[in-house]
């Protein structure tokens, strides 16, 4: 066993990596992840105790979607219906695991397990092949970016290890996927069930010679890093101690890096009011049992959480976004997105809205639907005129938004990019919407 | 005014965010977007690990201001001593406001009423949801985590409560992106997680690497347990050795701190975090289950107890 220090500097050295999985219901997803964890050794010996009593009291074997299915509906119906994080490490690195439902009635927990995942498995089920759900969930995983996607053909073993139809299903994705762009489709032949290039490497498909899935996500390359790219900094909160100490004078700009990087000295602009300044420090906390002060850093990357201070003394508050003065944004108060419709009701032209953009909530009006992704038809996927949006239906519109954004399009940015629509009047979250590039390449 | 930082890690400087960063990271940015869009936010701090940590990224998330919410304790009164000085030593040391909803008190007046297997955990509902609504909290920092147990892996990590307290996981808000939404009709309010994505082992790794005091109870002590449904609790005014359940002398350390009557110890040398690192990694059961009597009621009995709007 590794000593306590050499624990914690392999702990710190190592990546994340987020998952989803995504197929239709009765794919054998919960089995799937049941079988991942099982193998990985990531269930403890009282949980599967618990899952071997529920199961023999219900008169049949050990059942592994039991180990992930943890409401009391759930388990009643035999099917998922919300997202369930698992955790799992292995000695190359730790993976946080969004179990989500198949069912299309909940297709808006798969994409809110989708939008932070860096790797998609999008389950087939050997005997059926592609179905409108396996469309529909590829379009997910196209329209969110997710920068992986594993297509697990699963229920091998109940086709006779068959290479053909291995190969068929795979081509068959690989069409979908191609016409939405999503470049990095790794299709493995799989049993959950049985355990057949899960996590061990299967006698039976002796025709296939990639990775197990393990192997695959072991591998896999963790969130892209937009540490090179233009920094975005939307502002949370602003820190005024106001005490009586060294930090009297104190104003710090709370916030996580969305892109690039930030260094002291840098020249930004401060959206939307577009004032030109520059980084007078970066700040860390320093925490004791006592004492709460701060440490000052050269420069933060995307993803870690600071406090910024300016140089000059203008007006920033939550809602600022602090970019790059050599690669401003500018901002908007029109914008061209795709959306995902995750509500009962209906969307229609004219619906007024709240948007929420990074730190910024506003006003919104949808003045536009300009059509509709088909998932339904085989083959070709295609974009209809639509006058409205339904629960799932994946749409292309046009808003007018109260206040001026710092945005920029999705695909060169996913936080800045990103934005939900919610329900003034009851606060449900309505859509997740990404916003288009000028050509509005996607649909 | 400020030094600049001169820790190993500062030096590596590395381009990529690693696992226990990226977990703080994420933590301090759910502190900051509950402190920018509710009013009245609150912690509830039990002196347990987890809101111990969760204390400790609140700090690190608005250094060098101080904290800018109060603290809740929902004391069942069968909490261990130990826990209790902590609680009261971290809040004076750090000049926080503690509320605190006394059970003991329901149970005295009537409002409450005494199980008949004497554990208090549940009991703690209602005392929450009346101190909610009473300092019209509307965002309420639990340190649940999801490796915990099965109902608590499909929490949100912005989770609705309706006017009743009551969680409804069919219908749970999409969340998506880090864009946390947190509106709310008045009555209503919101369950916030920032410790969704950490395991056990990252909680222990953290308070490692960030040398976070915790209750002695936390590591391995002498204590008189005895053993009841497979777990070690100790002797104490509100555990007492049923005939033919033999007290001894134990080396035992808590892996979980809840009630006094339900929480169970665990045989352990471990003296540091890096100790508990060590045995954390290797253990085989999970720390609910290792410890913890009233998840074992049922088989959804943490679901049950979080609709009626439980932590």
């Amino acid at each position: 066993m590794s000593t306590p220090t050499e624990q914690s500097f392999q702990l710190a050295q190592r990546q994340l990596l987020r998952l989803a999985t995504a197929g239709s219901v009765d794919d054998g997803k919960s089995t799937l992840v049941g079988r991942l964890l099982h193998d990985c050794k990531a269930i403890l010996a009282d949980q599967i105790a618990h899952v071997q009593t529920v199961s023999a009291a219900r008169g049949g074997d050990f059942d592994f979607a039991l180990l992930t299915d943890g409401l009391r509906a759930e388990r009643e119906q035999g099917i998922t219906i919300d997202v369930a994080y698992r955790y799992f490490a292995t000695d190359k690195r730790s993976f946080i695991l969004a179990d989500c439902p198949g069912h299309v009635q909940y297709t808006r927990n798969t994409v809110t397990g989708a939008s932070t995942a860096d790797v998609v498995i999008i389950l087939v089920d050997a005997r059926h092949g592609v179905l409108e759900q396996t469309r529909r969930h590829l379009a997910v995983a196209g329209l969110l970016r997710v920068p992986h996607v594993v297509l697990a053909v699963n229920k091998i073993d109940l086709v006779g290890y068959d290479e053909a139809v291995f190969t068929g299903i795979a081509k068959d994705v690989n069409e979908v996927a191609d016409q939405l762009g999503i470049a990095d489709v790794h299709a493995i032949p799989v049993s959950a069930l049985v355990g057949d290039n899960v996590v061990e490497r299967s006698a039976q498909t002796s025709w296939y010679d990639g990775p197990t899935l393990l192997e695959y996500l072991e591998n896999a390359n963790g969130r892209t890093d937009t540490s090179q790219q233009p920094l975005r900094f939307p502002v949370q909160y602003v820190i005024r101690p106001q005490t009586d100490d060294e930090y009297r004078d104190y104003r710090g700009y709370t916030g996580t890096v969305a892109s690039g990087t930030v260094s002291v000295g840098d020249p930004v602009i401060v959206l939307p009011a577009g004032r030109r300044t520059s980084v007078a420090g970066i700040d860390k906390a320093v925490v004791t049992a006592t004492s709460t002060t701060v440490a000052e850093r050269p420069s933060a990357v995307a993803g870690e959480a600071v406090t910024v201070r300016l140089a000059d003394d203008i007006d920033v508050a939550r809602g600022s976004v602090i970019v790059a003065a050599e690669a401003s944004p500018g901002t908007r108060r029109e914008l061209a997105a795709t959306v995902c419709w995750l509500s009962d009701r209906p969307l229609t032209v004219g619906a007024r809205l709240l948007i929420k953009h990074t730190t910024t909530t506003a006003q919104a009006i949808v003045t536009k639907i300009t059509g509709a992704l088909d998932v339904t038809s085989a083959g070709t996927l295609s974009v209809v005129p639509a006058t409205g949006l339904e629960l799932n239906d994946i749409g292309k519109v046009q808003l007018k938004v109260a206040a001026p954004l710092a945005a920029d399009p999705y695909s060169s940015n996913a936080i800045t990019g990103s934005f939900l629509l919610i329900d003034a009047h009851d606060g449900w979250t309505l859509a997740a919407g990404m916003i288009d590039d000028e050509e509005g390449e996607l649909l | 005014m400020t030094a600049v930082l001169e820790s190993p890690e500062a030096k590596l400087n590395t381009t990529t965010v690693t696992e226990l960063d990226a977990l703080e990271s994420e933590s301090i940015f759910v502190f900051r977007e509950v402190a920018a869009e509710f009013e009245r936010p609150v912690i509830l701090f039990s002196g347990g690990k987890d809101s111990i940590v969760m204390l400790h990224l609140a700090r690190k998330a608005f250094a060098p201001a101080g904290v800018p919410f109060s603290l809740l304790h929902v004391d069942t009164g069968h909490n261990f001593p130990e826990v209790l000085d902590y609680r009261d030593a971290t809040v004076n040391a750090l000049g926080l406001r503690l509320e605190v909803a006394s059970v003991e008190e329901y149970i005295a007046d009537g409002r409450l009423r005494e199980r008949s297997d004497g554990t208090r955990n549940p009991l703690q509902t209602i005392p929450l949801l009346d101190a909610i609504n009473g300092h019209r909290f509307d965002a309420v920092f639990g340190g649940g985590r999801r490796d915990e147990e099965r109902a608590r892996a499909k929490e949100r990590i912005f989770s609705l409560r309706d006017e009743f307290g009551q969680w409804d996981p069919r219908n749970q808000r999409p969340e998506l992106w880090s864009l946390y939404n947190g509106k709310h009709r008045p009555g209503e309010h919101v369950r916030v997680f920032p410790l969704s994505n950490w395991t056990e082992l990252d909680v222990w790794n953290y308070i490692e690497r960030e040398q976070i005091p915790l209750p002695s109870i936390y590591y391995a002590h002498e204590r008189d347990v005895f053993e009841r449904d497979g777990m070690l609790l100790g002797v104490g005014p509100y555990s007492q050795p049923r005939d033919g359940e033999v007290v001894s002398n134990r080396v035992v350390r808590y892996r979980t701190v809840g009630d006094m009557s339900c929480t169970g110890a665990v045989a352990s040398t471990a003296k540091s975090a890096a100790e508990v690192v060590i045995e954390v990694a290797a253990s085989e059961l999970t720390e609910r289950g290792a410890t913890r009597a009233d998840d074992r009621v049922s088989e959804a009995a943490m679901e049950d107890r979080k609709r009626e709007g439980y932590f």
